[in-house]
């Protein structure tokens, strides 16, 4: 691949337009990013792609007031347009209610003066042959496989007229695998989160979405109602993204989520879980790494830019099955004498005490359902985080501990925050890619749930 | 009639496709394009009439995507220079090498004329990016204001997106053309906070998302004022409505909820990507396979459907897709029975259908072109009746205002709605609001039950700004129109109930 040189570099950047700043305070958060991809349907490529691509944001505070502007800059003359334009919003905006003085400087971030982190199609070079393989094994075999694969490569430069400088490297991949029958009557799926390709394995994916279609050999069919349900730890962890996502602390105590407590206040110290699990972000956690300080040009929705450079370390959302933090800004943690936390781009559900493999939860499995993956979650009552959505891509039925047959999907409504309170066993946590969310989402480990009355509210026809 | 922004034909465009073209040619593409483009966007949000934050955005970027020995390639960058378009041409082509191994099906384009130099220019009075922040700042304020000091809501959340994007496209065949399009949409959600019972409820605005600019704000198309003035006493009954029961019920639905229907268990069932599996392992496919082309009952024989890429205001409408295909519009169900698909040049060979209808497009120059919605919508009845009519023949029942929540499975078959308003139906008249309504439905089923279409005094142009599909992720803006409808014995859910409480 030939070399890439971009006109100015992003630290150049960040220097540059904090220089010609005249704003009372300045944050410039330039997003490099390069990423890859390729995408299949039966067997065959369907699209492909390398890009390039860089944000500029500058953040201006005037009076209190805060300009956000970003853009694609790769020129000097560009820049300036860009800070100036930051600069003439602040002026003309109202003052933020989030005001807090900038995050000062620390230590500086190890790597500011080396290149952007790159990808490029070149990560696929022994991926592509080996899928080619595999399509040539499928089609002997009368199935077909559907699926993606996308490396992206994201650096982020952040500084701030206090003097912060921080880098941050992210990786983020991730490969879906996706099975059917040559008359694509069943339909199975496998997944995983990578962060170089080098861990992934395409013949154990070919493998896992093999297995499940052989379980479909047999078909029953099963009606809408309360099943002893396995949800698989991709199903979890779509449901517990849901319950990140509105895990708010301004939201919550103003009395509008499911995390708000009757007659004011919130959840906070209440014991949601049945079990002692603890539901946790950590950007240090091994093989999910993740930007150890936030990094953002708009407030709102548990954020604030006054927040740029905050260090973000293990926070404990869910502690011993108790509701223990909730998403917290600074500012509203002054007021709320909260601890200040922020989003962090992972999340692991574990029980401490351990847990069996989803191998041997199926094997202490009387009667009952196991789910491959939840899709369309949707909510349909904040109040109680009552969710929708659909079983896809195999259910199965398990009978004296063994899976016998492969079910009919259903759509489901239940709430995360009731599950976390019903569910009677938490099985091994592992490393796990969310099938609906990981467009936003792919760094999470979670264990398989045993629900004992997951609500299948509909048959759904779909395979 | 508003003009091609300057700023954009300012960039070098014919030097960068001079330069990308014939490097893809000299590299033995069999096809080959560039893109450039340019989307400006401001997001604002405010809290209890404060604004919380207000970002401008602009992206711009160049791509070239071809077809080298029958593979697809595509590379995305920045850099507008002639430099860089030749290295995309490149990239693009490494790209197709090193994913030729994995493909089977030789890709080649349904014909389409050339257009040799045109320009599109979406329909709109005024540009919102010409108008200074202070004033659009003030004008939202002042709405949330005034929603914030009514009787009964506690909070108040308002947004606003507006977007400009500039579009510019080359082809090998000589195709060039310079397009720009504006879109605008506003939102208030009033929110009712009962403290002591630990509940709350919202109400939100029902204006449709549109392809206009800023008038829409200051009374073209829309009043704001009017229903802001009305959302108050309509969220006040919901607070106070009783819980609905379970159970079997016609329903009247309103084009602002009707529209995502549509949206889901027809726009998106009759993508022929969808059709063929291409979008399997994400968004799905569609059980109206085209081996059901022309014989699939879709529905009642009242049900007319059509596809478009030309609406005036549409937020699918547009000149020309990303493949240089001109915009049309089309038949997708004709009384009752499925007729037509979206689809775009690979396609439409692969299956004979002849031309593109034009609906491959990319939502930035960092994105692949795929087939995507055009306006699809649900034609009204000439002489058709109100929605009071429709009301009038209704024993038992519910109104349906305003869309909310929303679920199809991945075959677009079985799927559940909510609204902003259900209101229960009694010997013809409505007598008040109910709560935890949901009807849940089979596709085929629902659009079977449809007994009657109201007539185009109830039509309205609703939509989305960002359905999302393809990997990686691409958001597409994309208007449904829809008179109001009848259905009968539709499956009404109790949400509380189904929450097990």
């Amino acid at each position: 691949m030939t070399g890439f040189a971009p006109i100015l570099r992003g630290q150049e950047i960040v220097e540059r337009a904090l220089a010609i700043s005249r704003a009372d305070s300045c944050i410039v958060i330039v997003n490099d990013r390069t990423e890859a991809n390729l995408r299949w349907a039966s067997n065959s490529l369907t699209t492909n792609g390398a890009m390039r691509s860089r944000n500029v944001a500058v953040v201006s505070i005037v009076d209190g007031a805060v300009g956000s502007v970003g853009r694609s800059v790769s020129s000097v003359e560009e820049l300036a347009l860009l800070v100036s334009a930051s600069e003439r919003a602040a002026r003309e905006a109202s003052p933020a209610e989030d005001v807090m003085p900038l995050v000062e400087a620390g230590d500086p971030a190890g790597a500011w003066d080396e290149p952007p982190a790159e990808t490029s199609i070149g990560v696929f070079r022994e991926f592509a042959p080996a899928l080619g393989e595999a399509f040539g094994q499928a089609k002997a075999a009368d199935r077909l496989l559907f699926g993606f694969a996308e490396h992206i490569m994201t650096t982020t430069f952040l500084g701030t007229s206090t003097g912060l400088r921080l880098r941050y490297d992210q990786p983020t991949g991730r490969v879906e695998l996706n099975g059917k029958t040559g008359d694509r009557a069943r339909s199975v799926w496998a997944g995983v989160g990578t962060r170089d390709f080098s861990d992934v394995d395409i013949a154990a994916l070919v493998q896992q979405v093999s297995g499940k279609l052989d379980w479909g050999s047999r078909q029953v069919e099963l009606p809408a109602g309360r099943y002893e349900t396995l949800l698989p730890p991709t199903a979890v962890a779509d449901l517990m993204v849901y319950l990140y996502w509105v895990a708010e602390m301004r939201e919550a105590e103003q009395g509008r989520t499911v995390f708000s407590q009757r007659g004011g206040g919130t959840r906070i110290g209440e014991k949601l879980a049945s079990h002692s699990v603890n539901l946790r972000s950590d950007p240090h956690e091994p093989g999910l790494e993740t930007a150890p300080f936030l990094a953002t040009s708009v407030s709102g929705q548990g954020t604030s830019v006054f927040d740029n450079g905050m260090p973000t370390g293990r926070i404990d959302w869910i502690r011993d099955g108790e509701l223990r933090n909730l998403v917290t800004p600074r500012w509203w943690a002054a007021k709320s004498e909260a601890t200040p936390t922020a989003y962090i781009e992972n999340l692991i559900l574990e029980d401490p005490a351990g847990g069996r493999s989803t191998e041997e939860m199926i094997a202490g499995t009387e009667r009952g359902l196991l789910l491959t993956t939840l899709w369309y979650i949707r909510e349909v009552d904040p109040q109680t985080l009552l969710l929708t959505g659909l079983t896809r891509d195999g259910v199965f039925l398990i009978e004296g501990g063994e899976v016998t047959a492969a079910v009919n999907n259903y759509r489901f409504n239940e709430s995360p925050v009731d599950l976390l309170g019903r569910m009677t066993e938490v099985g091994q946590s592992e490393r796990t890619l969310p099938r609906e969310w990981n467009d936003y989402f792919t760094r999470a480990a979670m264990p398989t749930l045993r629900i004992p009355d997951f609500n299948m509210s509909s048959v759904s026809p779909a395979s | 009639m508003p003009e091609v922004d300057a700023e954009f034909t300012a960039l070098p465009l014919r030097q960068l496709a001079d330069a990308a073209l014939s490097r893809a040619r000299e590299l033995g593409a069999e096809h080959a394009d560039l893109r450039v483009e340019r989307v400006r966007s401001q997001n604002v949000g405010l809290r209890d009439a404060r604004v919380e934050y207000s970002r401008d955005g602009e992206e711009v970027g160049l791509a070239v995507r071809l077809v080298h020995e029958g593979t697809w390639g595509f590379a995305a960058g920045v850099e507008m220079t002639t430099e860089e378009a030749v290295r995309l041409a490149e990239q693009a082509v490494d790209v197709a090498r090193v994913s030729a191994p994995v493909n089977a099906d030789r890709v080649e384009l349904a014909d389409e004329p050339v257009y040799a130099d045109a320009t599109h220019v979406s329909a709109y009075d005024v540009d919102p990016f010409g108008v200074p922040d202070p004033q659009k700042l003030a004008l939202l304020t002042d709405l949330c204001e005034r929603l914030f000091a009514a009787d009964g809501v506690d909070h108040v959340n308002a947004s606003l997106l507006a977007v400009k994007e500039n579009k510019f496209y080359a082809d090998l065949a000589g195709t060039t053309t310079t397009q720009q399009r504006v879109r605008i949409v506003p939102e208030f959600t009033a929110v009712a906070v009962d403290r002591a019972q630990g509940g709350f409820e919202t109400m939100r605005t029902v204006n449709p998302p549109v392809g206009r600019g800023w008038e829409y704000l200051t009374g073209t198309g829309w009043d704001f004022e009017a229903e802001l003035a009305e959302l108050p006493e309509l969220l006040a009954a919901r607070t106070k409505a009783p819980s609905v029961r379970a159970g079997r019920y016609d329903l009247v639905i309103h084009p602002s909820q009707l529209w995502l229907t549509i949206h889901e268990s027809i726009g998106h069932a009759t993508e022929l990507d969808r059709a063929l599996g291409y979008e399997a392992a994400y968004a799905g496919t569609s059980f109206a396979t085209v081996d059901k082309l022309n014989s699939l009952q879709y529905g009642s024989p009242v049900m007319q459907v059509t596809g478009d890429r030309v609406v005036e205001h549409g937020l699918s409408t547009i000149g020309f897709d990303d493949e240089g295909v001109a915009g049309q519009h089309w038949d997708i169900v004709r009384d009752g029975v499925l007729v037509g698909y979206q689809t775009d040049r690979n396609m439409a060979r692969l299956m004979n259908l002849g031309r593109s209808n034009g609906c491959a497009f990319a939502d930035s120059s960092g994105h692949v072109p795929v087939q995507r919605m055009a306006n699809v919508s649900l034609q009204p009845a000439t002489d058709g009746p109100s929605t009071e009519d429709l009301i009038s023949g209704v024993e038992k029942g519910l109104y349906v205002v305003g869309d909310k929540s929303w679920s199809i499975d991945m075959q677009r078959y079985n799927f559940q709605f909510t609204a902003q308003r259900f209101y229960l139906i009694e010997n013809g008249r409505l007598v008040g609001q109910v709560r935890d309504a949901a009807y849940q439905a089979t596709t085929t089923d629902f659009w079977g039950a449809m007994e009657a279409v109201g007539g185009p005094q109830t039509y309205e142009l609703q939509g989305s700004f960002t359905c999302g599909k393809a990997q990686p992720g691409q958001g597409a803006p994309v208007s449904h129109g829809c008179p109001s409808a009848l259905f009968r014995g539709i499956n009404i859910l109790n949400t509380v109930t189904e929450a097990g409480r």
